[in-house]
């Protein structure tokens, strides 16, 4: 990201960019545009005005953190778990050490102060994830999530009717598979590792991420067995 | 962060009977209403963190605490629980909202 006060919009009407900008600091966050006059809107604006003119967070930081962002998709968690399941010894170090063996084996940097737990599924347990107290994800890897993730009724029930929220999904479970719910409530991010469907075998491991959905990552659904 | 060990003495080893204490929450806390006073059992021990609820306040969250994954049957959180009662929630817990209790033997 350049610093040219690069403006996106989104809403068709242009602004005059001949002459200089009257204000030379911080282009404006994505939504800015839409006329939103709201406390916590400009409370926002104020902030990420203040830390730039501070010189503590420059607008080019934060934009460039905002595309770091939005570049990171489940497609990575899919060629994990893809890895996961046709490399015993990378499932044994993923399991053990999750950042490690992820940063490793597939050449990345990601570094972060939380800690990384991946949770198998077995034919006897089901792993699904929530926060329920406000929206903890791991976005390193599976990006920014999806909006049902942080809405209320989703955190609200799958803690106290699992069952129900998996069957609205589409995944309904025996009752002798155990459904464990785990609420990332503190300084742990969850990736599920969902079991390999049958009638994979043989298949390479770019076919097999490509079964690999960003919700059965998550456990709100498994990977279906391919189509023939 | 899991590179420091968790003090020898102090952590509830794997199994352990416990029960979330229901006590008045810190400004940021991370221990969710729906557990506190709910019987469970450690499933895991994860090291030694940074104290959230001082964290939130740009304290440096002395002394660290030590965070568990702590297991708890459905059918004891949730009187009317409707899913099987094989079924289980895991959640984050620090130290000092847990305490030991007796357990059943199994």
């Amino acid at each position: 990201m350049s610093g040219s006060h690069h403006h996106d919009h989104h809403d068709g009407h242009h602004h005059d960019h001949g002459k200089p900008h009257s204000h030379p600091h911080s282009p404006p966050a994505p939504d800015d545009d839409d006329g939103y006059d709201r406390y916590e809107v400009l409370l926002q604006t104020a902030i990420r005005e203040l830390l730039d003119e501070k010189g503590i967070i420059s607008a080019e930081d934060l934009h460039r953190q905002i595309d770091y962002q939005d570049s990171l998709t489940p497609a990575i968690g899919g060629k994990i778990v893809a890895k996961a399941w046709t490399e015993p010894d990378f499932k044994k170090k993923l399991l053990a050490d999750p950042l490690k063996a992820i940063n490793e084996s597939f050449e990345l940097d990601i570094t972060t102060p939380l800690d990384l737990v991946v949770l198998e599924n077995t034919p006897q347990v089901h792993n699904v994830v929530v926060c329920t107290l406000c929206s903890c994800y791991p976005r390193m890897l599976l990006g920014i999530p999806p909006a049902w993730y942080k809405s209320l009724d989703y955190r609200s029930r799958v803690v106290n009717e699992p069952r129900k929220v998996l069957a609205e999904f589409g995944t309904v479970l025996p009752d002798d598979v155990e459904v464990r719910v785990s609420d990332s409530t503190a300084d742990l991010r969850f990736l599920v590792l969902p079991n390999r469907p049958a009638g994979t075998d043989g298949m390479t491991q770019v076919q097999l991420a490509a079964l690999v959905s960003r919700d059965s990552m998550i456990g709100t659904a498994v990977v279906p067995a391919p189509k023939k | 962060m899991n590179a420091i060990p968790p003090r020898t003495g102090h952590a509830l080893a794997p199994g352990a009977t416990v029960r979330i204490l229901k006590q008045p929450p810190e400004a940021h806390c991370r221990t969710p209403y729906y557990l506190r006073g709910a019987k469970g059992e450690i499933a895991e021990v994860r090291g030694l963190f940074r104290d959230p609820s001082l964290l939130a306040f740009h304290k440096p969250g002395l002394p660290m605490r030590i965070l568990y994954r702590v297991k708890f049957k459905q059918v004891d959180v949730w009187p009317n629980y409707a899913g099987s009662k094989n079924d289980t929630v895991v959640a984050d817990i620090y130290e000092h909202w847990i305490e030991a209790i007796a357990g059943e033997t199994k």
